[in-house]
């Protein structure tokens, strides 16, 4: 049922079982969809917060804005192939298909791992031009947002790391079709997120 | 409509059961005793709050007297007494231990959605505690930043705690935060996903919609402290400026170069007032359930009720500024919210009309939780109506720094919450104990609690009209604060301290209850609600026996005219209601 369908309705009224034979939930999602899609507005919340404080920090007067190295679009490519792969994992398993998916699974996490790879690659490269944390309140925003991102990342590839242990260890990838669908829904998230960070990193 | 058939899937339900003593008490995925684990180290950790409180009030009262209350432990003492009672208690309390307790059984289920996230919240709430009472062993002590840990003052050397106590302070803080998202995930989907068969969201007691508004008011809430937590870290430890301006310490320019205190005043109070209600909704839920039950009536207005705290949810997010006012803002913006702050007040005030009308011609029975319950309504109607003289600017720049403004949050979110935790605990004490407690001790700790914060907190306003300001360590000498202050103040500290001690007739009621006090009847005071029709008392592991309950009707049908008794239980089908005339006939063939 709709959980704002019935705020109009008068329990003290209605008797009897209402809703079926079934017991209710609000969603036909799984509950662990339910609890991702939740938390995925959570993370919104600080990467939203984080975003709201660079806008308002970057106004002050000692803002330099540091040259963000031309390897983030080829690490954007990498997160990008990462969250392909991952729709083609799900769209095959969605409709119990089997064929490919350990291709497609296995390559999104390694994309991923990729992209850290290169995350870290241009952090340390940053340092070596001299663009240190403490130097300058732009420094600190990128190193902070893009660091943030690649932990939520990490989380993520947790996930996958231990539903790729259930494939290599004999599981068949309908035993991990639900990781699939959380982990596709989740890495979305995380290559908007990058996409809305890389932009206002780039052009601030 | 979607039908999903969780909870009464209730043979395939992986249940955990617990095997050993370490399982069901230590390592337990079972909601109850998380939320005795949850509740009793809220309680813990607020003890010590408490004590600290008296200390610091020692030196207020007496000055100078407890020679080992030197400026700095008095600020430090402050600070922990605020941060321990609004997050690590109330928060912890009223999430972490009524909503584990009462959600799951108030749903018609099992247990958590996910159990195992729910037994890893209540350790990592641990770990949090562990971090926050680990400042006090450290160099330098625990932080003495204010419970607002602004900066710049927070992170300077001449505040206590600016080098490890600052730094294990939101380190806590920020543990804390996985802890509740953890929890509050559970929380949210349980309510959304797990009510029984014929529980609508429209038949859920008020305690489930408090609990459920207010978790969600947390999850998007507390990311505020977390950013701001993370940011003032690195300040500390990795010398950025993202709060920290250019400033001299102690005669020596520091690395720090435009960072912005206000920007943290900002994202700290995006988080603050939300807090507030966090605290406050839960509090709202729990006292209308108890007022309904013991004034034998339904509650007023259930629809409005439901309302009112989505509403006051929704406008919790947007009056945060009025924290704020003697930082200096733009005039607009502070006619902005101080217009939210007045516009909130209208939900909050239908719901104390709602309560006093469920009281109403009420069937009224004067039991200890109905004491506190009616004590609560007293307090928050004190501590609203000063918030209505705090949320006008021109009002709260003279008082802001006052001993008014002491007095209006503590009545609002000190004194009152606790008059519900204390009605609440005392309320479902026999269905969590299967005991009941001792009703006179229990009055006697209401008289004592209730009269004696008056005593406390009635004196702080006139200290705040006075002009005396909060904060301060000593008084010194000033022209405008009459000497006659003083009295007052010492006049609170006894007050204090003896509200503090009486509170030994609560632990002691209870411990002593649990062991000698007489056998509970599973519903003793004739409750509607579906946590009262478990078929154990205390509930057993997965709450309901062979199989889920059912729900007919709403959690409020007390004195329904032409019933036999004066509460429907919500899992008594409508055909099979006892009815006056079943009653009259049952009286015959007795004759």
């Amino acid at each position: 049922m709709s959980i704002f369908k019935n705020v109009t309705d008068k329990p003290w009224e209605r008797k009897g079982v209402i809703g079926g034979l079934e017991a209710e939930g609000a969603f036909e999602s799984p509950n662990e969809k339910v609890a991702l899609s939740i938390f995925l507005v959570v993370a919104s919340v600080v990467f939203s917060l984080f975003t709201v404080g660079y806008i308002l920090r970057m106004e002050l007067p000692d803002w330099r804005p540091l040259s963000e190295p031309a390897q983030l679009w080829f690490n954007t490519a990498l997160l990008v192939v990462s969250s392909i792969l991952f729709q083609w994992a799900r769209n095959i398993t969605k409709d119990d298909g089997e064929k490919n998916v350990r291709v497609a699974f296995f390559g999104a996490g390694v994309f991923a791992i990729l992209f850290i790879a290169g995350q870290v690659i241009t952090w340390n490269s940053l340092q070596s031009a001299g663009y240190f944390i403490a130097s300058n309140p732009a420094n600190a925003f990128y190193y902070l947002m893009t660091g943030l991102h690649a932990i939520h990342l990490l989380g993520g590839l947790w996930v996958w790391s231990k539903s790729s242990i259930t494939l290599l260890s004999g599981g068949q990838p309908k035993d991990i079709k639900l990781s699939i669908e959380l982990c596709t829904l989740y890495w979305h998230f995380l290559l908007i997120v990058w996409l809305v960070l890389f932009a206002l990193l780039s052009n601030t | 409509m979607a039908y999903v058939p969780l909870a009464d899937q209730d043979h395939e339900m992986e249940m955990h059961h617990p095997h050993s003593f370490v399982e069901k008490y230590v390592w337990s995925q079972d909601h109850k005793v998380i939320a005795i684990q949850y509740g009793g180290l809220a309680v813990f950790t607020g003890i010590v709050g408490l004590v600290l409180s008296l200390l610091f009030r020692m030196q207020l009262g007496f000055p100078d007297t407890a020679t080992f209350i030197d400026p700095n432990f008095y600020y430090q003492a402050v600070t922990m007494h605020g941060m321990i009672m609004v997050v690590y208690l109330l928060t912890a309390l009223f999430l972490g231990g009524f909503g584990n307790y009462m959600i799951p059984l108030m749903c018609g289920a099992r247990d958590m959605v996910f159990p195992f996230l729910n037994m890893l919240s209540v350790w990592v709430f641990l770990l949090s505690v562990i971090i926050l009472m680990a400042s006090f062993f450290v160099s330098g002590g625990p932080t003495g930043g204010g419970w607002t840990l602004y900066p710049p003052q927070t992170n300077l050397a001449g505040t206590p705690g600016h080098d490890m106590g600052i730094v294990l302070m939101l380190i806590s803080l920020a543990v804390f935060i996985v802890a509740a998202t953890m929890g509050g995930l559970n929380y949210v989907v349980t309510v959304l996903q797990y009510r029984c068969r014929g529980l609508t969201m429209m038949r859920l007691p008020l305690t489930v919609w408090g609990i459920f508004v207010a978790t969600l008011l947390a999850l998007f809430a507390f990311p505020a402290l977390l950013v701001s937590a993370v940011m003032m870290l690195f300040d500390i430890l990795l010398g950025t400026s993202f709060f920290m301006p250019a400033i001299i310490e102690s005669g020596t320019p520091l690395d720090h170069n435009g960072g912005s205190p206000i920007l943290f005043q900002h994202l700290f109070w995006f988080f603050g007032h939300p807090e507030v209600y966090i605290v406050a909704l839960p509090a709202f839920g729990l006292v209308s359930d108890v007022l309904s039950v013991h004034a034998r009536k339904n509650i007023f207005g259930y629809r409005m009720m439901v309302w009112a705290i989505i509403a006051i949810g929704g406008l919790s997010f947007i009056v945060w500024a009025h924290h704020m006012y003697v930082s200096g803002m733009h005039p607009y913006f502070g006619f902005f919210f101080a217009t939210t702050t007045l516009i909130i007040a209208v939900p909050t005030a239908l719901k104390v009309y709602n309560w006093i009308l469920t009281l109403w011609e009420g069937d009224i029975r004067m039991n200890a939780p109905m004491y506190f319950a009616i004590g609560f309504i007293f307090t928050f109607i004190h501590g609203g109506i000063t918030g209505l003289f705090l949320g006008n600017v021109v009002i709260d720049l003279p008082l802001s720094d006052s001993y008014f403004v002491v007095a209006h949050f503590h009545m609002v979110m000190g004194v009152s919450p606790v008059l519900v935790v204390f009605a609440a605990i005392y309320h479902w004490y026999p269905k969590i104990s299967g005991r009941m407690f001792h009703e006179g001790v229990a009055k006697l700790h209401f008289w004592c609690t209730f009269l004696g914060t008056y005593f406390i907190y009635l004196p702080m306003h006139y200290l705040g009209f006075l002009g005396v300001p909060r904060r301060y360590y000593a008084l010194g000498t000033t022209d405008f604060i009459p000497a006659s202050a003083q009295d007052l103040n010492t006049t609170i500290t006894v007050a204090a301290l003896f509200v503090g001690v009486s509170q030994i007739l609560f632990f002691a009621n209870l411990l002593w209850s649990l062991r000698y006090g007489p056998k509970a009847d599973p519903n003793p005071w004739g409750a509607a609600s579906l946590e009262w029709q478990t078929p154990d008392t205390p509930p057993s592991h997965g709450n309901w026996g062979d199989s889920l309950p059912t729900v007919y009707r709403w959690a409020y049908d007390y004195s329904v005219p032409g019933a036999a008794q004066d509460f429907i239980p919500q899992n008594t089908p409508e055909n099979e209601e006892p009815t006056m005339d079943d009653q009259n006939v049952d009286m015959d063939k007795e004759a």
